[in-house]
């Protein structure tokens, strides 16, 4: 199998922290490679590791068949960079700043502003084109820093939360141009603390927390190999519903979590299933919906690593002083 | 397994970079410090308002009381504010540096095959542009209101030159500024702290009386960097004594780049 990006055992010490401890990863050529966890956890780290812009202490890693460390003008021949916070000059229009790349990149003057108006046209930014960047609301600029990492035609992508902060309109918008773009046989490594995001761009997962990757596989993979499968269901009365976790925790041994009167809860063997309604009946409890579904990535996401993957998104900060450092 | 080398864009892109494509990159930067003031016009009133503001207000203000006239206050004043004007301007070096760094333009730079120093070339050439440009609306405004070049055309050219060789390497400590400070206000913070009073501190506005205290007089006619370089700029426009104050001032110039490139260079690791 041909991997574009290759990374074992990456460590990045910042001080004191481990940003990275021993992060190890491969991303098969044409592939998504989808990287959950929460701010902090070494996300930022990874890619700024794997595009050249910081070293590695310990590990190696190569992209596209040259080593990162070492090669690193050949590997930023191959890739295209973007930020969690859109790197685009602010003070130059739409076309200027794409204009600047292409010509960095050794275009000629006609050349960059053809491939500056083609990607302007494809990124819904063509009637924006003139104007500073500044004046650019949240997703434009996204999808101008998208532009602007596409410039060089790069067959490895690196999307640093592209998402982030974005309306949900703006995000979908984003998710099908990333798609697109995999669908041209781009590699693509990306980031984000949304499970959805994941679960909806990724051929695979990996999930780190603390510098370290505590699991990996397809969305599917990651489902099943931790809490599997999750019952859920809903007393008719709503009286019952401390009633019914009471006879699911004892028979389980779980504690179910309620949410607005459904009653959720890991089920490890599906066969435990007629036990619970049958519990339930001689307790006395009518059950008005009952269903088994596979654990959701946040579930799961929970299951690793023993908290939410929201519960670090209001602080924010912690994930500026990751893209700072 | 096999790993992918090169992918058939790549291809386009050159796998080194020669010093003609990194002059290229040096320019193509540069273009862009100076483009963005076609859109932003107001940059150009900031480059301009400051030494013409300063020009009229000293000579007007200050001339009468410390030459007798204004005519015999522009040979000292022009000089020293063309000093002053070029270390304000040296800041916005260290300026754009923190925007870039703060808001991810610098990372897209360095993940591109270009020249790696290219980004901070670029970036110090498009400021010479504007340091030019300050220059000379300082003296064109000066000999609107009666300044006159006494050396012709070779003085002029050679006190930009010693201009632009001193805040070359004073910009560096405007450098480190941009480098470490979290945020671009705290790097004009800075600018206004450090850079006003040593200004003031000089012979830049006045030749430091008799009254002042003798430290304070060596300081201000010996030590400060801004005086020589002061002296030497009234030196190559006015006439007088240049070589003396400019050996002075590129010293200081070298020593401040000797003790801040390698200081920038590690805030540079460790920032990136």
């Amino acid at each position: 199998m041909t991997y574009a990006i290759q990374a074992e055992g990456l460590v990045k010490r910042f001080g004191e922290t481990r940003a990275l401890d021993g992060v190890s990863l491969a991303v098969p050529q044409g592939r998504v490679l989808g990287v959950l966890g929460p701010n902090g956890a070494g996300k930022t780290t990874t890619v700024r590791v794997l595009a050249t812009l910081i070293r590695p202490d310990e590990g190696r890693a190569t992209v596209g068949g040259h080593d990162v460390v070492k090669e690193g003008h050949q590997v930023r021949r191959l890739i295209g960079l973007t930020g969690q916070y859109a790197g685009v000059d602010e003070m130059l229009t739409g076309t200027e700043n794409l204009v600047l790349i292409g010509r960095l990149l050794g275009l000629s003057r006609a050349g960059a502003k053809a491939r500056a108006a083609e990607l302007l046209r494809r990124f819904e930014l063509w009637d924006s084109r003139d104007r500073a960047a500044k004046t650019f609301s949240g997703g434009m600029r996204r999808r101008l820093d998208l532009a602007a990492s596409l410039v060089g035609h790069p067959s490895i992508l690196y999307l640093d939360e592209p998402t982030t902060g974005l309306d949900p309109r703006s995000r979908n918008g984003l998710w099908e141009m990333v798609r697109g773009l995999a669908d041209d046989g781009v590699t693509v490594l990306l980031t984000t603390q949304y499970l959805e995001e994941a679960d909806q761009l990724a051929d695979e997962i990996v999930v780190i927390d603390h510098g370290r990757v505590i699991a990996e596989g397809t969305s599917d993979q990651l489902k099943a190999q931790t809490s599997g499968q999750v019952l859920e269901l809903r007393p008719v009365r709503g009286q019952e519903v401390d009633k019914a976790a009471l006879v699911v925790a004892e028979l389980l041994g779980a504690v179910p979590e309620v949410n607005q009167g459904l009653l959720s809860v890991p089920l490890a063997d599906p066969a435990a299933m007629p036990a619970v309604v049958r519990a339930l009946d001689d307790a006395g409890v009518l059950v008005g919906e009952l269903s088994l579904r596979k654990a959701s990535l946040d579930e799961v996401f929970f299951a690793l690593t023993g908290h939410r993957a929201e519960d670090d998104q209001a602080s924010s900060d912690s994930g500026k002083e990751e893209a700072a450092v | 397994m096999t790993a992918v080398t090169s992918a058939p864009q790549a291809a386009l892109l050159p796998r080194k970079v020669t010093p003609l494509t990194a002059l290229r990159n040096v320019l193509t930067l540069a273009w862009r410090g100076l483009v963005q003031i076609k859109h932003n016009p107001m940059e150009l009133v900031d480059l301009s308002i400051q030494p013409i503001m300063f020009v009229l207000l000293f000579a007007y203000v200050f001339g009468p009381s410390i030459s007798g006239s204004v005519a015999a206050y522009l040979p000292i004043v022009i000089p020293g504010i063309i000093a002053q004007n070029a270390l304000f301007a040296s800041m916005s070096t260290g300026f754009g540096l923190n925007v870039d760094v703060t808001k991810g333009v610098f990372d897209r730079f360095r993940s591109l095959p270009i020249a790696r120093t290219a980004p901070l070339l670029g970036r110090i050439l498009a400021d010479v542009v504007k340091q030019a440009w300050s220059m000379l609306i300082v003296l064109v405004v000066g000999i609107a209101i009666g300044f006159r070049v006494e050396t012709g055309v070779v003085g002029v050219l050679g006190a930009f030159l010693l201009l632009l060789a001193f805040t070359l390497m004073f910009a560096w400590i405007t450098v480190l500024v941009g480098l470490t400070a979290s945020d671009p206000e705290k790097v004009q913070v800075f600018g206004f702290t450090a850079i006003f009073p040593l200004t003031f501190l000089s012979n830049a506005f006045v030749l430091p009386a008799e009254g002042s205290p003798g430290w304070l007089k060596t300081f201000m006619t010996d030590i400060n960097p801004v005086s020589q370089l002061t002296s030497a700029l009234r030196g190559l426009l006015v006439g007088g004594p240049v070589l003396e104050h400019a050996v002075v001032a590129l010293t200081w110039g070298g020593a401040i780049a000797a003790v801040f490139i390698p200081l920038c260079l590690r805030a540079f690791r460790r920032r990136v």
